[in-house]
This record gives C-alpha cells, structure tokens and sequence, in this order.
C-alpha cells in the first residue's frame, strides 16, 4: 500500500510504524516454527544457539539427534550398519514404530471420513436438504468441542464396548474428528456449482452414476482431496485421543513427543519436530496448488 | 376448462400433488446422502458424549454393593441418626462387599465427598468377617470414625444412584450434614476459581489475537494478491505445523537457558542470574496459545476485509475526517462481523484448550480441560470429571450456537 503525497508527517510516521508493527506480528507467528530447524542440528544437548554455532563451525553442528531418532528403541544400535542394522531399526525403532502407526491410523480414518464426508457434503449442499442447518451444526461439532470432552466420552463409551486399546477405536475417532473439515472444504467447493453442467449430462443420458464420476467428480476433486489433507493433518496430530483410549501397541508420533516432553526434553524431539515442519510446509503447497486449481476449474476468479 | 379446475399434469394429477411428491423425493435423496455420515458420528460422538453426561449425574458404586443400607436409607427421612438396624446393615453390607472384593469401589465412592474414608472402609472391610453383635459397638470399636454424622450424611448422599452431588463438587458447594447445600470453605474451592481462571486467560487470549491479528489481515487485505498470497503462507504454516511442534517451539524459546534468555543475557540486558521465567506459568500459556490461535483469527478477520471497498474510507477522507476519524467511523464499523467471527472461535478453542497448557503452563496456567484430565487419569473420580466435562460442554454448545446464529455455520473457512 504506498503512502499517498498528501499524508503529513504524522500520518507518514504512522505508516512506517504499521509496517514495522505487521513485520513483528509476522515474527511472531514464523520464528517460532522456523527455529527448531538450525538447533535441531546442535551437536550440544542444549536449546540454544552455542557459539560455534554462531560462528557456523561445522564442529557445531552434527545429525547426531537424526540418527538418535532411528537407534531409540532398537535391540543392537551398536552394530554394524548392514541390512540386518535395518532391519532392526524397522522393526523396532520406537520412532519408526510410532510413524508407521501414525500413517495406518491417518490413512484410514482419512479415507473413511473422505467418503462419508464428500456424500454428505454432496447432500448438504442441495437446496432441498431438510434439517439443513440443525444437521450441518451436528456434523461441524467434533470440530468445536474440545477435544478433552470428546477423549472423555470417547473412554467410557470404548471401555463399555471393547474398542478401547485398538486401532479401529483410534481410527473412528480420529475420522469422526476429520469429518468437519471434509465437510467445509467440500461444501466450499460445492458453492457456485453449476447445476446446469449435470443437467446437461443427464438431458444427454449419462446416469447418475456417471454424471457423478465423469462431471462431478472432477470438478469438485481439488475440494476432496484438501478436505482429505486436513483430515490426515487433524489426524496425524491429534494426541489427546490416543492418550485416553489407545493401548500400549498404538503408539504414535504425536504420542511419543508428548512423552518426549514430558520427560525429559532432548533435542531428538526438535530433529522430529524439524521432520513435521518440512511435512506441513509440502501439505500446504499441495493445498494452495489444488485451490488454485479448483479456482480456475470453476471458473471462479481468485478475490 | 373452468378457473376452479386445479391444474394438472400430462397424466392428469393435480399439480400441486405432483410437485409436491417430487419435492419429497428430492428431500429423500438429499437425505439418504447425508445419513451415513449422521449415523456415523451419531455412534461415535454423540452416544459417548451422552454417555458421559449419564455418568456426571449416576453413579451405582454404593447401592450395588451395600444394599441392606441402601435400603434403610431409603426408608428412613434425612438426617435421621444411625441406629441399631443401620450398623447391622452395614456390618451386613461390609462382610458381603468383603467378600466380593467390592470394598474399596464403596470406599472410593465416599472418598470423593468425605477425604480420607477410603483407608476407614478397607480396614474394616478386612476385619468384617470377625464382626459380631452387637454391631454397633463392634463397628466403633473397629474405628470410632463410623459414628461420624459427616460419615453418615456422606453414605446418604452417596445411596441414591442418580445425584447432583458430582455437579455440587464441581461448582464448589457442598451438602451440609442436614442435607442443606451450602459452600465449602474458601481455602477449599477449586473448581470455581479455575472456571474463572480459563474464562479469563480465554479472554485475554482472545484479545491478544485480535491485537495481534488486526494489523496484519488488514496489510493482506490490502496488498495486491501477488504479495498478500505471499504473505498469507506465513499465516497458513503455523496453522499447518503440528502443535506438539509449534508448543516444543516454545519450550525452547522460552525457558531459562532458551533462546530468548540466553540471547538476552549475551546482549547484557539480563544479568545471567536474572534470566526471565516466561515458561510453566500463566505468561507461557498466554504466549503460547496466542500463537496458536492467531490464524483462527486472521483468517475470518482477512475475508471480511477483503470486501471492504476503499472507496469509502477515501470519501470520508476527501469529506475532510481525519485518517483516525475515518477509521474508526468508517473501516472499524465494516469489521465487525469479522471481529465477531474471529473472536467467537478463538475464545470457544482457547476454553477447551488442554495440550498446551499442559505441556508450557505449570501449576498456574492450567485450565479446566487439565483438571478434567487429572481427574480422569490420576485421581480416577470419573463422575466429577464427567461432571466438569459437561459443564464446560455447557458454556461451549452455548458460545457455539451464539456463533451459527451471528455468524453461521457455513460461513466457516479454512485457508
């Protein structure tokens, strides 16, 4: 925004100070997330920056925390690193244990609150819809109510039918958690779709079921696969859950920071955390790519 | 055809039969697309919420194990003293509980309304099978403790399955030995004081973010689209990281020997002794949960700006306002259905809010969500729990309704 010729000094001097306002607010909300990426490479135990550090000495820095991410938990880290080293590590590195449980557990529920949701944002998104309102507030709720209540709820209701400690227990709660934001960002999609395009398909005697595969579908796609990356991120992320109802097998990766945190904090949790960032920074890219596509789809030009 | 003949289709149905069937059909098929998905969460929210909720006002543990005293309970109106029926009944009611290793469940029940009973009922739960007549003076001889009237009133409360005893607890009050409900001391309030205390660090959260997020939605707002999509990414990573990542984030930041200190005592600002402690208190969970929170209220913040025309804050200007007055006659007054927006959704997150708190907020920064947590995982009173559970569910149906009546729903976007 560029300061026009008839401000005064005063209102100059306001500009200035509200540009350097918004560059400490953007501080704010970056710096945190971007400085566990250079300590995460500390050779010290410490959270702080050392002096060779700073000096960019190489002595400094090292992936020690990297390779501890990989040893915990294995029967022989001191072994020589050969296939049977490897094979250790995937089998029982409490790390790689905890990613792939975190990948099975997010996967399904991904997928199962994709389907469920993409069908009922389809539904929701009719004008003839009955209860529309009442239904769609039932449906957003998992997403408002803490998720405390929820784990809450959650223990007593898998304790009384044998859910609790499996994975299927983990995984519907985790769709059920997911569904909100399949919802929203498929109904998004759905806003401004022209109704007249299945029509069209249906007045040249395609049946509903390849209208919906071959016109809909494709259409409203960039808004499923979005709404299906902030289920996996919900899920992926989500600890407070697994803490209340999943069994000693379940570990997960949010599951192993928490304990990582709370014990005794080293800095292998920011060598993961370094991991997630990079993680998040490809989700996001994928997201503003497919809205952009969605956008251009449509052709609904961006605001 | 006359004016009075209804109209009607090709194959001769009134037409308004016709429309309507179709208009049901459709309403079917809209609805049949939903179902699953309501069912679903129906089954896997729904029933457990509502399960919990049936836990916060019932719970059996003493009426399924002390029966015979259950019974003289109930034939007996409040605050009537023990006689020598009641400590036959409870001698009765022990030696079977004894037997059935069931006791402790029964101590466990009255430790909740009376501290330091739980010991009194195991000890003579292991002696019950010696009990003999007369059982009054065995029992008190046992432990002079079940004389207590306190006992008593506790054991009362504790008979009737369904009670509002745990939402008592939860509100601080408690029921006097006569049955009237009064508060307990000051020194022993907790839960109050901590509903208080969640309300107003959400309040101040709130605020925080609005501070925070204000300026910079408006520059995103403002900005060609080339630049604020740029800018937007710094929005939008925050609310894609994990937030274990961006809570450790803090941890590092903020603790004695972290970043923001040690850079503080290299620059000479702080003496190495006088190093800040921002971390496991209230300025942490403040801190912290700002960061978290600020996209939630940039982003609802943003696209209601970004339909404000400039055009109106530059006639006012030209109408001789000053840039304050034009801003807070003219721009301020356009935002406030995003102030609304934004602000309604971060207090309704930040009420709830456990995990941060629990990891940067120590004894001082924990919420209500932390005592619900304690009393599900250590001190294992799951009704009270239950109880407080649903009395924040409460006050967040109530903000979320506030929220679909001001703002809507739909309205609701993600990035």
């Amino acid at each position: 925004m560029p300061i026009p010729s008839y401000a005064t000094p005063l209102e100059r001097f306001w500009q200035y100070t509200y540009r350097v306002i918004c560059g400490l607010v953007f501080l704010f909300l970056i710096a945190p997330i971007l400085i566990v990426i250079p300590l995460s490479f500390n050779v010290e135990p410490y959270f702080t920056f050392t002096e060779r550090m700073l000096a960019f000495d190489p002595e400094g820095y090292s992936l020690r925390w990297y390779d501890t991410l990989l040893t915990f938990g294995m029967q022989a880290p001191e072994a020589p690193r050969d296939a049977a080293w490897w094979g250790d590590a995937w089998r029982n590195a409490h790390w790689i244990k905890a990613t792939k449980n975190s990948i099975i557990i997010g996967a399904f529920s991904t997928l199962l609150a994709t389907v469920l949701g993409t069908l009922a944002a389809l539904g929701l998104s009719r004008p003839e819809m009955p209860f529309r309102s009442t239904i769609m507030a039932i449906l957003i709720s998992p997403m408002i109510v803490p998720l405390i209540i929820t784990a809450t709820g959650l223990f007593f209701f898998y304790s009384m039918t044998g859910l609790a400690g499996s994975y299927l227990g983990i995984i519907l709660a985790h769709a059920t958690l997911g569904i909100p934001f399949v919802i929203i960002t498929v109904t998004a999609t759905l806003v401004g779709f022209d109704h007249s395009l299945t029509r069209a398909a249906a007045s040249l005697g395609a049946a509903p079921s390849t209208t919906f595969f071959r016109i809909t579908m494709p259409l409203i796609l960039p808004g499923v696969i979005s709404g299906a990356l902030f289920a996996f991120v919900t899920s992926f992320d989500e600890v407070v859950v697994v803490l209340f109802v999943a069994g000693h097998e379940q570990q997960t990766i949010p599951r192993q920071m928490w304990n990582g945190i709370r014990e005794q904090i080293s800095p292998a949790i920011l060598a993961v955390a370094t991991i997630l960032v990079l993680v998040s920074i490809a989700l996001l890219s994928t997201v503003e790519l497919l809205r952009r596509r969605s956008e251009r789809l449509r052709g609904v030009t961006p605001r | 055809m006359s004016a009075t003949d209804p109209l009607t289709t090709a194959d001769g149905l009134p037409l308004k039969r016709a429309l309507m069937r179709a208009q049901r059909s459709a309403r079917w098929r809209a609805f049949v697309l939903v179902a699953p998905l309501l069912l679903f969460v129906v089954v896997t929210f729904l029933v457990p919420i509502g399960q919990m909720l049936h836990r916060s006002v019932h719970n059996p543990a003493f009426p399924a194990n002390m029966p015979a005293l259950t019974e003289w309970f109930r034939a007996t109106p409040a605050g009537t003293s023990p006689d020598d029926r009641a400590f036959a009944a409870l001698a009765a009611d022990l030696k079977q509980a004894a037997a059935n290793r069931t006791v402790a469940i029964v101590g466990t029940r009255i430790n909740y309304d009376l501290p330091g009973t739980r010991s009194l009922f195991t000890a003579t739960g292991r002696r019950a099978a010696a009990l003999a007549p007369p059982f009054r003076t065995a029992l008190l001889e046992a432990d002079a403790r079940w004389g207590d009237p306190a006992l008593w009133a506790a054991m009362r409360n504790a008979s009737s399955a369904y009670t509002p005893g745990f939402y008592l607890s939860a509100l601080d009050l408690t029921r006097g030995n006569d049955g009237t409900i009064e508060r307990v001391p000051e020194q022993r309030r907790v839960y109050v004081p901590l509903f208080l205390r969640t309300f107003g660090l959400s309040a101040a959260i709130t605020g925080l973010c609005l501070l925070l997020a204000f300026p910079i939605a408006h520059m995103l707002a403002t900005l060609p689209l080339r630049w604020s999509n740029l800018l937007m990414i710094l929005v939008l990573l925050p609310f894609w990281t994990s937030l274990l990542v961006r809570t450790t984030s803090w941890i590092v930041l903020l603790q004695q020997q972290g970043v923001i200190n040690s850079t503080l005592v290299a620059l000479g600002i702080l003496g190495d002794d006088g190093r800040l402690t921002m971390i496991y208190n209230q300025t942490g969970t403040v801190i912290a949960m700002t960061h978290v929170l600020l996209p939630f209220m940039v982003l609802p913040l943003y696209s209601v700006m970004r339909t404000i025309n400039p055009a109106y804050v530059r006639a006012a200007r030209s109408l001789g306002a000053t840039s304050w007055t034009a801003f807070r006659r003219i721009y301020l007054p356009q935002t406030v259905p995003g102030i609304g927006a934004g602000a309604l959704l971060v207090f309704i997150l930040a009420v709830g809010y456990y995990i941060t708190p629990a990891l940067v907020g120590g004894a001082s920064g924990q919420l209500i969500s932390n005592l619900i947590a304690f009393h599900m995982q250590d001190s294992l009173n799951w009704s009270l729990a239950a109880a407080l559970s649903a009395l924040l569910l409460g006050a967040v149906v109530i903000l979320y309704w506030l929220y679909d009546r001001l703002i809507g729903i739909d309205n609701m976007k993600l990035g």
